[in-house]
């Protein structure tokens, strides 16, 4: 029941004043209630939980994450402190 | 799928674990507080992987492990009645009571129903103005903003014939009794991201500052987890106890205030019996008395009834790090999912689920990385 994944939004609608919106699982869709982000467009990606959208996800901030961990290897290997043990 | 597929890649999680293993000097005992996180760590194989740099403890955020025994048999009697159609979450319906679970009322006539969200129970209560529709509202503050809309909705719809059985569960307070309790190992927290999404991060500065431990809101993917690791390592090897956010892509420090503001308006803060653990002041939600027309205790008086925990079952212990999964001493042979006798088994966030399903071919008590076992887990 708490673990939310990220889908994508491909559709909103209004239901009798909530907003709803249709979410893509990766190939599986689900009915969502947007309630609680009243500013997410279509092409967002969203965390869902028991059929809500609760937060989005920060396209930027998950890119500076990756590119954050790509230095951190990259600056090991610079280093020389990578060990080598972790590919056993 | 975007943002999952990224954060599982394994040349990455490599760098995580090198750098982590850089850094600790010793082997440090961290909890992940959320159950998905268990689950994750376990699958992916991560405390074989770091097993010389961390003990990982496993906390008490699964909400069907922890949901009191006397909820359960509230809901029981409840969901047996003629009159109503009961609606819960998928994983509550195996979660064992004293003495049956609503998977056997259901089998013997009872009419409940599985609900992906709550407002489908507001739209059965609508469809059938001559039943009584109860909603078993349970959970952390995850699922609650949910919980919260299905009253806010059927009152706005005037349904007479809806209510809700609430038993929901706070995080903070279960892990400043977890930091105080005596005998406490736990040297930093993971926190729980997907509550920090609903709630923000505010909520643990005051338990930084009151427990001096390291708390990293941390996500659910193996990178998001790794680099959790690597903030509490690293705050750890100085010395430092701070609030860190490792998790940035989904958790806003306010959390989302929209849902705050309802949650604020219909539950209020109450004790709550944490199963296998005990009453936890200020841990829980339940209605706020403006909106105790919704309650199902109420409506069908079950709030009477007391009971107590069968002896064979140990999640208690697991819950709270005393032991692991593979040291109760039904694990695996009088307790399996298929036939549960604790909650801790019941449900894929469950500690005893976790080992069951990705270690029950392990040795029992040995944590040693295994170049052949699930450390390959880290998926591409
Ligand atoms: S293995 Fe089963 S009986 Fe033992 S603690 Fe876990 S749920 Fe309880």
């Amino acid at each position: 029941m708490c673990l939310g994944i990220p889908g994508r939004i491909t559709e909103i609608w209004d239901d009798r004043g909530t907003r709803m919106a249709l979410v893509d699982f990766g190939g599986v869709t689900r009915t969502v209630c947007l309630a609680y982000l009243p500013d997410v467009t279509v092409g967002q990606y969203t965390i869902i939980h028991a059929g809500f959208a609760l937060t989005s996800v920060d396209e930027d901030a998950a890119r500076q994450t990756l590119a954050m961990f790509r230095e951190l290897g990259l600056l090991d290997e610079e280093l020389g402190t990578a060990k080598a043990e972790v590919d056993r | 799928m975007k943002y999952l597929t990224e954060f599982r890649d394994p040349e990455l999680a490599r760098w995580l674990l090198d750098a982590i293993a850089a850094t600790a000097s010793r082997r440090w005992t961290l909890m992940e507080v959320c159950g998905g996180q268990t689950h994750a760590i376990i699958r992916h194989g991560l405390d074989q992987l770091l097993a010389d740099q961390v003990e990982f403890i496993h906390g008490p955020g699964c909400p069907v492990c922890v949901t009191p025994l006397e909820t359960i048999d509230r809901a029981l009697a409840i969901a047996a009645r003629p009159e109503v159609i009961f609606c819960s979450f998928g994983d509550m319906l195996r979660v064992p009571g004293s003495d049956t679970d609503l998977f056997t009322v259901k089998a013997r006539g009872g009419d409940v129903r599985v609900v992906y969200s709550p407002l489908d129970a507001v739209g059965l209560a609508e469809a059938h103005p001559d039943r009584q529709v109860v909603f078993f509202a349970v959970g952390f503050e995850t699922t609650a903003p949910a919980n919260a809309l299905a009253a806010v909705t059927a009152r706005r719809r005037r349904l007479a014939n809806f209510s809700m059985l609430v038993s929901h569960v706070l995080v903070p307070p279960a892990m400043s009794a977890v930091a105080t309790a005596p005998g406490n190992r736990v040297e930093a927290f993971l926190a729980a991201g997907h509550v920090c999404t609903v709630m923000g991060t505010e909520q643990y500065e005051p338990l930084v500052a009151a427990h001096r431990m390291p708390i990293v809101v941390t996500g659910f993917e193996p990178l998001d987890l790794l680099d959790g690791v690597r903030h509490a390592v690293a705050q750890l090897e100085a010395g430092r106890a701070e609030l860190a956010n490792a998790y940035r892509r989904a958790v806003q420090p306010a959390g989302n205030p929209a849902a705050r503001a309802i949650l604020a308006e219909v539950f209020t803060v109450c004790d709550r019996a944490w199963r296998g653990i005990g009453t936890i002041p200020d841990s829980g939600w339940r209605l706020a008395d403006a909106w105790r027309d919704f309650d199902a205790e109420i409506r069908f008086d079950v709030g009477g009834l007391t009971v107590a925990e069968s002896a064979a079952c140990r999640s208690g212990a697991v819950l709270q790090g005393l032991i692991r999964p593979p040291d109760c001493a039904a694990f695996g042979t009088t307790c399996t999912p298929r036939r549960p006798l604790g909650a801790t088994m019941v449900s894929a966030e469950g500690a005893c689920a976790a080992y069951f399903q990705y270690r029950r071919l392990a040795t029992a008590g040995s944590a040693a990385p295994d170049s052949a076992g699930p450390a390959a887990g880290v998926e591409a």
